[in-house]
């Protein structure tokens, strides 16, 4: 099986379905495949070893992941946004690879190499003689290249090969099995997993795909409401805003039957808001990482609902992932590599076809196949998968182990607070203490002893924070995910 | 034949055209409308089978022989059924999911 083969079918089964539509241009199945193999042959004719896609989410992204696969090369997509510093060694790694990016200047290219994004879809860029594409391509053969987003510490590449990402595809997608109507609004980065396995997925079950170049609430609502889009993924901090700008007013999205949410840990208020104001829209949070080929875990929709209906269990599991998909499997161990018990905490360990667990440096998977998320969490009785955050973030307070998210999610909850990080920090006597950095809403007012005398009512003493100090912003990814180590270096500093 | 994963095979009578997703871990004949498949590379005289009465091989579906272990995909549909040493090759069950992506 091999990336290519997922469009192929696609294009030949549904033929002039529209696949994919960005600003004024929609490309129909047949169109996205016939543009991918032309892109292909061109790649090669190039004589690229890869493929860097350096540009925004628009169609020629399908177009370059599809010609990649078609080649037999890995795609390798970087965040465009990345300043020339930290772009430089990105591109360096990779000169063999053609490069598409937004412009001609890129930091450390060669000039051969680079392709400016807007002309991959002009018939134009084409090799004119006939250059066969490989008719078998392995599927051990590396198809992506992934640059972790790398909340602790520096980006590593992770490998992911056509059989981890065709076994996600086909084994939790039914091949064209979306109504011609459905369509698809994407507004995650093409850099991040969940922008790749978003457009495999839709390809292969035959939706259509929005692409926004970038988010922006309005638009984004505007766009639901115009292209009557049926399904829409979004990262924490995306729904955040949509939340902010709806102000406690209905969403008015009639036609979206479903919104996914993952990428970094949803705060629960945000959630519970979404839910209120996102009327007759079923809610899946997805858990995954960039090593599984995406998501390995489901919150679905009838979970979702039984929480906003009060059901107690529920209302508890809204704040986990859901269970584990089909084929995956999960194991909870102890820092001995000892299996714990339901309901016990501890570090996080997969299993499946789709889990990777490879990088550029080597393989981090066991000889059992077992791969080491380093998230802690623990499982319920009925096999609902609770994550707790980083094992790296776990703070040690008097060897107790404290997860800073439940900290975050009370301090977000107090009426006067829009964003919260928790950390620890170094203590001679506790070996750390808990710091909070907190950002208040616009307008509001709350000195450090209400926050501290708040946090004593909802968290034991010994959670609660011994230092609370005030930013204006807190460091993200561009999935929302807290850039942790550098709020404990600004405290620290 | 040598039957690998990521093999394209054809089946040389009718439209059908499969991906091997798991290789068998036994020597196994796969026919389809009982004509035993080739590389799809391969010559296809095609012609049709004389019995098609059944639903045949269908497009996006999973078969899989518990038996050999070979499963494969089907991305042309065909009106020949597929047999794995005259076994029927059942179609492996979908996992609908709700859409997270």
């Amino acid at each position: 099986m091999n990336l290519s083969l997922l469009l192929e079918m696609s294009a030949s089964t549904l033929e002039d379905r529209p696949a994919v539509t960005s600003g004024s241009r929609t490309l129909s199945y047949a169109q996205l495949d016939a543009a991918a193999r032309r892109c292909a042959a061109k790649f090669l004719s190039m004589g690229a070893t890869g493929v860097v896609y350096c540009g925004t989410n628009d169609a020629s992204f399908p177009v370059a992941v599809f010609g990649a696969a078609y080649a037999g090369l890995p795609f390798i997509p970087l965040n465009y946004r990345l300043g020339d510093e930290q772009l430089q060694p990105l591109v360096e790694a990779n000169l063999g690879a053609v490069i598409i990016a937004e412009t001609t200047k890129v930091p450390g290219a060669d000039p051969e190499k680079v392709v400016l994004r807007s002309t991959l879809l002009d018939a134009e860029f084409s090799t004119g003689a006939d250059i066969e594409l490989p008719a078998f391509v392995d599927p051990e053969d590396v198809a992506i290249v992934l640059y972790t987003s790398g909340t602790s510490g520096t980006p590593k590449a992770a490998l992911l090969r056509h059989r981890h990402l065709t076994a996600y595809v086909i084994g939790t997608v039914e091949f064209a099995g979306a109504e011609p109507e459905q369509a698809a609004l994407v507004t995650v980065p093409p850099y991040h997993i969940a922008g790749l396995a978003n457009l495999l997925s839709n390809m292969y079950s035959g939706r259509r795909i929005v692409y926004l170049e970038s988010f922006d609430a309005q638009v984004w609502l505007d766009t639901i409401r115009n292209e009557r889009i049926t399904q829409a993924m979004v990262v924490p901090t995306m729904l955040a805003r949509v939340v902010q700008l709806l102000d406690g007013s209905p969403a008015d999205a009639p036609s979206l039957a479903t919104l996914s949410y993952g990428g970094a840990r949803m705060p629960l208020p945000v959630l519970e808001q979404a839910l209120e104001l996102f009327v007759g829209t079923g809610f899946v949070n997805a858990y995954g990482l960039t090593e599984t080929s995406s998501t390995i875990a489901l919150l679905g929709p009838e979970d979702h609902d039984a929480a906003f209906a009060g059901d107690p269990v529920a209302k508890v599991r809204l704040g986990s992932v859901g269970k584990v998909l089909p084929g995956i499997e999960v194991e909870v161990r102890d820092e001995d590599g000892a299996v714990l018990a339901v309901g016990e905490p501890g570090l996080v360990f997969l299993r499946g076809e789709q889990v990777s667990g490879e990088y550029e440096s080597g393989s981090v998977v066991d000889a059992e196949g077992w791969f080491p998320t380093k998230d802690r969490g623990w499982i319920d009785n009925d096999d609902y998968l609770f994550i707790e955050g980083r094992a790296d973030d776990t703070i040690i307070r008097g060897g107790e182990n404290i997860a800073p998210a439940e900290i975050e999610d009370v301090l977000r909850r107090h009426e006067a607070i829009i964003d919260a990080a928790v950390v620890g920090i170094p203590d001679d006597e506790w070996g750390q203490q808990i710091a909070a950095v907190v950002v208040m809403k616009p307008g509001a007012s709350v000195s450090v002893d209400e926050l501290h005398d708040y946090c004593q009512l909802h968290l034991r003493s010994s959670k609660t924070p011994y230092r609370i100090e005030f930013r204006d912003e807190l460091p993200h990814t561009p999935t929302g995910k807290l850039l942790r180590r550098a709020v404990l270096a600004d405290l620290l500093g | 034949m040598d039957i690998k994963a990521g093999s394209r095979l054809a089946c040389p009578e009718c439209s059908v055209e499969l991906v091997v997703v798991r290789p068998p871990s036994s020597p196994v004949v796969l026919t389809c409308g009982g004509a035993e498949v080739v590389d799809a590379a391969a010559d296809r005289p095609g012609g049709g089978h004389a019995d098609a009465s059944g639903e045949g091989t269908l497009v996006g579906k999973r078969y899989a022989d518990e038996d050999s272990g070979i499963e494969v995909l089907c991305a042309k549909p065909g009106p020949g059924a597929l047999a794995a040493d005259g076994r029927e090759v059942p179609i492996k069950g979908a996992k609908p999911l709700p859409s997270s992506d």
